[in-house]
């Protein structure tokens, strides 16, 4: 492994002043990205701040106003966390499939967003809650819708000296439900060749969606949401109809590129099945 | 390099040591603990071949730095044992076969503790979803499963 310092701060202020250090200083939460990075000389580091033991990062909390994740927490318990809440079945269902559970007992669902894979399985589910992205730095904070905290494959608007201290995520109205599914060619253990995440709302006496949010993993350089098949389901009533036209809308979105995990023909496909599968999940969760 | 001081208990077996910024959770298990029942396979994550427990949860100890152990609680295949008497996961393995090379079985020995302390009576279904960060290049997949299922008998029986 290359030459880094290692740092555990307890308290966020004492990290933001780690993270102004010079040179390339680089946060840890689960370290299941980056410890992997930093052996194959895919990303550097002088200066390692390991973010786990800072209070305000590793907590979980929800109430009537949404659901706050702390940059720290890990897969594992934002599964735990959100299993028993129906309000967010799409996060529940992404934190699972990532990795192994030993993946998941570490790997935290901000480590996920920071580190900016296109096929990031959390990533989606969080799109269509409109989740923001609170950040913290020496100089103050920010909130950054999270559609736009992405800059590229592994790039984030982060600047020198910021870190993710929270994703926050408002609380969905009633009447709504998510679904997030990926496409592997095995059961486990793979990085997604496209994933789908969709949220809708219906009016539940006369089944017009109210609200729709599909987002896609692995079909662009970021993360991206399909706004073209979400604009077109509003409004109208749901049926076997309009979600397979909103499906076929939702490759509008998709601009893949053809990789060893799958041609760029057959990723728009896959959007094009897996929207109409989570759209379709999406209204038997309303049903039930 | 900078080294640093960290106290972790290891099998119930308290240390204070000093680890190098860059080492791995399994580098300072075998090379510095010579706790070598944990094995490197793949060193990215993805073949279980070093899983530990930390704090009880499951873990790769390729992906863990060695100072991210600081105060944590970590179990090696060395510690299912209780003073030379085998754990019924333990035992569930060699009564069935659960093996055959060896090099993968901490791993799923350490995998196959975890999930049976949290969830005693699962599924076969679960039991392959929650092993699947576990491989085994013998492919002996089914005797291992049945080794589990095995073990939550012998763990109900007491």
């Amino acid at each position: 492994m290359p030459n880094f310092d290692y740092e555990a701060p307890k308290t966020l202020t004492e990290a933001l002043e780690l993270m102004a250090r010079p040179g390339e200083v680089r946060a840890l939460s689960g370290g299941t990205d980056i410890i992997d990075q930093l052996k194959n000389n895919r990303r550097n580091a002088d200066l390692v701040v390991d973010m786990k033991r800072v209070s305000d990062l590793t907590k979980i909390e929800s109430d009537e106003s949404g659901l706050r994740i702390g940059s720290a927490v890990s897969c594992s318990e934002v599964h735990k966390f959100t299993i028993e809440n129906d309000r967010y079945s799409a996060l529940s269902e992404s934190t699972e499939l990532i990795g192994s559970v030993h993946i998941q007992n570490r790997a935290s669902v901000g480590g996920n967003v920071c580190n900016a894979a296109p096929s990031a399985d959390t990533i989606p589910a969080l799109l269509i809650h409109e989740a923001i992205a609170y950040t913290a730095s020496a100089e103050g904070t920010r909130e950054i819708p999270l559609i736009d905290f992405f800059a590229g494959p592994g790039q984030t608007v982060l600047e020198k000296g910021e870190v993710l201290k929270e994703i926050g995520l408002p609380t969905p109205s009633k009447n709504t439900a998510s679904a997030y599914l990926r496409f592997i060619p095995r059961n486990e253990m793979d990085i997604a060749v496209a994933g789908v995440g969709s949220l809708i709302e219906i009016e539940s006496s006369t089944q017009i969606v109210k609200k729709a949010r599909i987002a896609l993993a692995s079909v662009a350089p970021t993360p991206v949401r399909a706004y073209t098949a979400e604009e077109y389901l509003e409004g109208k009533k749901i049926s076997i109809e309009t979600i397979n036209e909103a499906a076929n809308l939702a490759v509008q979105s998709a601009v893949p590129i053809t990789d060893v995990r799958g041609s760029a023909e057959y990723r728009k496909e896959l959007v094009k099945v897996l929207t109409r599968r989570t759209l379709n999940i999406c209204v038997e969760r309303l049903a039930e | 390099m900078t080294k640093k001081q960290i106290k972790t208990t290891v099998n119930g077996v308290h240390h204070e040591i000093l680890v190098e910024s860059t080492w791995t959770l399994l580098e300072t298990l075998r090379d510095q603990l010579q706790l070598t029942g944990t094995k490197e396979g793949c060193s990215n994550g993805n073949c279980g071949a070093c899983t530990v427990m930390i704090d009880g949860k499951s873990s790769c100890s390729c992906l863990v730095l060695a100072p991210e152990i600081d105060e944590r609680e970590i179990t090696t295949v060395e510690g299912l044992s209780d003073h030379g008497h085998l754990s019924p996961v333990q035992d569930a393995f060699v009564e069935n076969s659960g093996l055959q090379c060896g090099f993968c079985t901490p791993g799923f020995m350490i995998a196959a503790t975890a999930l049976l302390n949290e969830n005693p009576d699962p599924s076969e279904h679960e039991i392959r979803l929650k092993l699947a960060g576990n491989l085994c290049r013998c492919t002996g997949y089914d005797k291992i499963v049945r080794s589990v299922q095995d073990a939550a008998d012998r763990m109900k029986k007491g």
